[in-house]
């Protein structure tokens, strides 16, 4: 941010800023159960409902799963809705969160992003969503604040044009409870770009009865199914219509990706969320040096941009894929192995695998730096191990 | 409201489906459906009534219908009628809509009961019927926390150590009933008006109302397709259902069968599932199910002020 920036700028955690974009998208209906680090935006929102600074109603429900199952039910009424959760409360709505995709049911889901139990722990890593990446849900992931308030009122727009429901991640504690400097829109434009919502057959135009959920067998599913698949396919031209028009209105750009000293850089590291702005500081420090490092930054994961990164990283000579979770007795995290998929057809670059910071482990500019220094090595020796793990004893 | 009243209404689910022969699941939702002349919006859970109502692409259901998963009806609905209030209140809906929650045994005195509990408490205005077969019926008769004591199921089935299920029923009723709802109900489809003047009643609550309805099944219970209304006539008269509603926190009692009040073993007689307590070594679970059954009854007579 320039200093003129700055000036209209507000100290918000990230928490506090998706709770503004959710006063200012005005949901419906926000079902929702607390647990640490999502906490700080039901706070929040709740403080908009009880001024009155909302026209929605929050459900307090009495765990998560029943919150996905009442967003299911008033998303599938022609509602707007939105819920928020972190880890095991995700774990817990597991299996409605599949069926409300399979409804095409377009709710926003804020997922803080928190480790899975067990042990318990209440910090940063992305197992959380990543365990969700097969459920159908559209996923984004946020680098900063800022990110995390464009995010949601983009997601809005996304999965209700998409049909399809959305999780918009942050990185929890790192993300959500920092403060930084947040611009936020202007509530009107905000209002005019998310625009009126009405499902497609609610469950409350009673003259046109519609069964929703039915029993789904051999003879229908698996081309209900093909159907689902192609949708959430597509859904990557309706992120771009999206992006548009938002750059449109608040003049930002959003893309499926971002590089950072990226086009000239021969080194680079892929990676997503706050850990974006550690490479980042890292890259400037390196680059002052003379060497050609570069990130790539993932914001989409969901529809995963294959095509778009076989494009963008062909030429590449090598490259690292940072995972804050783990795919255990899988060949390497959730995010490399899609890469390294997207990847099979070209001749380079090298993909190697860094799995880091799981249940909140620090990643600093100086191991960033590490990995940078590794890899180049790797342009000439041979690649012993394709996985490995940063920031861990033993 | 009276049985002329009610020829005259649509059927809110049409004939059809797939429910056995003699299945009191859909006598009850008709039933219940048919008691208010406003629109309905019903969910239910996975179950019996469910899987055979709405085999994709057919539906019996001529209300907006929605089946979310097993545990969940209540919560289901409890989102929708949240989107009804605020729709309502912003202008984008003028009628006045009813809201229905079905789930089976399984799916609310077990798995759904936290669904259930949470909607409840926090009031929301609509009606959940539990049609109780007294056990998990759609996955082959297993074992759930309201099948009577000494019942033959799947998973708790007789044998040289096991004379059947060893705990009694729940009293789920009256676990209902400790959440202070406006409107609480015991009923039985063999005696449709109480059971259409309950829905009725529920239906113009405000506020949460919930209705437990027994659904005698034929293959889960092992009798005729034609005795259903039979069974469900021999659980009220032996006392082991009673019929009673609890209004603001009043208990009253509907049906009193008086002196005329059956032994147990006139409805256990009748049915499969309860066939080997007749054996003599079994007598004393007999007498174990008759004297709680009149431990329950003398209870609730006194909960309804009876003599
Ligand atoms: C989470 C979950 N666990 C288990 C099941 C399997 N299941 C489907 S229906 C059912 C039993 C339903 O019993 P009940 O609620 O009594 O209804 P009924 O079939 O007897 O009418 C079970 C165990 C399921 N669908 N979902
Ligand atoms: S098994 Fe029982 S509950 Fe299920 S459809 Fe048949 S009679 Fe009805
Ligand atoms: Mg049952």
């Amino acid at each position: 941010m320039n200093t003129q920036e700055l000036k209209k700028a507000q100290a918000l955690s990230g928490a506090e800023a998706v709770a503004h974009a959710m006063r200012q998208i005005d949901p419906d209906v926000v079902p929702a159960y607390p647990i640490t680090p999502q906490t700080d935006i039901m706070h929040a929102f709740a403080k908009f409902v009880s001024d009155g600074k909302v026209t929605g109603e929050l459900i307090c429900v009495e765990s998560e799963h029943s919150a996905m199952s009442a967003c299911v039910g008033a998303s599938g009424a022609g509602a707007r809705v939105m819920t928020a959760t972190s880890a095991n409360g995700l774990a817990l709505m597991w299996e409605i969160v599949y069926i409300a995709a399979s409804l095409r049911l377009p709710i926003v889901m804020s997922v803080v992003n928190r480790a899975l139990s067990g042990p318990i722990n209440i910090h940063c890593d992305h197992s959380d969503s990543m365990g969700c990446r097969d459920s159908g849900w559209m996923q984004m992931y946020a680098e900063n604040n800022q990110e995390a308030y464009e995010q949601t009122i983009f997601s809005m727009k996304f999965a209700e044009r998409a049909k399809i429901p959305i999780m918009t991640c942050m990185d929890g504690f790192i993300t959500s409870h920092a403060v930084e400097p947040v611009i936020l829109f202007d509530d009107a434009k905000v209002k005019a770009f998310i625009g009126d919502y009405r499902g497609d057959w609610p469950l409350l135009d009673v003259d046109k009865p519609v069964t929703m959920g039915p029993l789904d067998l051999f003879d229908y599913y698996f081309e209900h199914k093909r159907k689902q698949s192609e949708g959430i396919y597509l859904a990557k031209n309706i992120f771009n219509e999206v992006a548009e028009e938002f750059d449109r209105t608040f003049g930002t750009k959003i893309d499926v990706v971002e590089k950072y000293f990226f086009d000239d850089a021969d080194t680079v590291i892929v990676a997503m969320s706050s850990t974006c702005g550690t490479a980042k500081v890292t890259i400037d420090k390196m680059r002052k040096e003379g060497k050609k490092v570069g990130l790539l930054k993932i914001r989409l994961f969901r529809p995963f941009p294959s095509w778009e990164l076989r494009q963008i990283l062909k030429g590449k000579k090598i490259v690292a894929v940072l995972d804050r979770s783990e795919s255990f007795g899988a060949f390497g995290g959730p995010l490399f192995t899609e890469i390294r998929s997207a990847m099979y057809e070209e001749k380079g670059p090298k993909i190697v695998n860094y799995i880091f910071g799981l249940g909140g482990r620090e990643i600093d500019a100086g191991m960033i730096e590490r990995v940078f220094t590794e890899i180049d090595a790797y342009k000439t020796n041979e690649i012993k191990e394709y996985v490995k793990y940063l920031g861990v004893r033993g | 409201m009276n049985l002329k009243d009610l020829s005259i209404r649509e059927d809110r689910l049409a004939p059809g489906h797939r429910l056995c022969p003699g299945c009191a699941a859909s006598i009850i939702a008709r039933i219940v459906m048919l008691a208010t002349d406003k629109p309905i919006v019903a969910t239910c859970a996975t179950g019996c009534l469910e899987v055979s109502t709405t085999i994709y692409p057919y539906t019996a259901w001529k209300v907006p219908w929605m089946h979310n998963a097993f545990e969940n009806s209540a919560a289901t609905l409890s989102g929708i009628e949240t989107a009804y209030q605020v729709m309502k209140k912003k202008g984008k809906i003028q009628k006045d809509i009813k809201f229905v929650a079905f789930g089976g045994d399984g799916g609310t005195y077990d798995i759904g009961l936290q669904s259930l509990s949470g909607t409840l408490e926090r009031g929301h205005d609509i009606v959940y019927i539990c049609y109780d077969n007294e056990a998990y019926m759609n996955t082959g008769v297993q074992r759930s926390s309201s099948t009577p004591y000494g019942t033959d199921t799947k998973t708790t089935p007789t044998g040289k150590a096991s004379f059947g299920k060893d705990q009694f029923k729940k009293d789920l009723t009256a676990v209902v009933a400790g959440h202070h709802i406006p409107y609480v109900a015991q009923a039985s489809p063999h005696n449709y008006n109480d059971l259409l003047r309950k829905a009725e009643k529920a239906f113009a609550t405000k506020g949460p109302a919930f209705i437990n309805v027994i659904s005698p099944c034929v293959p889960g219970w092992g009798y005729p397709s034609e005795k259903t209304l039979t069974m469900a006539k021999l659980a009220v008269e032996t006392c082991f259902w009673p019929l009673y509603h609890i209004e603001d926190d009043v208990w009253i009692l509907d049906y009193d069968p008086k002196d005329k009040k059956l032994p147990i073993t006139e409805w256990l007689k009748t049915q499969a599932r309860f066939r080997h307590l007749f054996k003599p070594e079994n007598a004393d679970v007999i007498k174990r199910i008759q004297e709680h059954v009149d431990k329950d009854w003398d209870k609730l007579k006194k909960q309804c002020g009876v003599k």
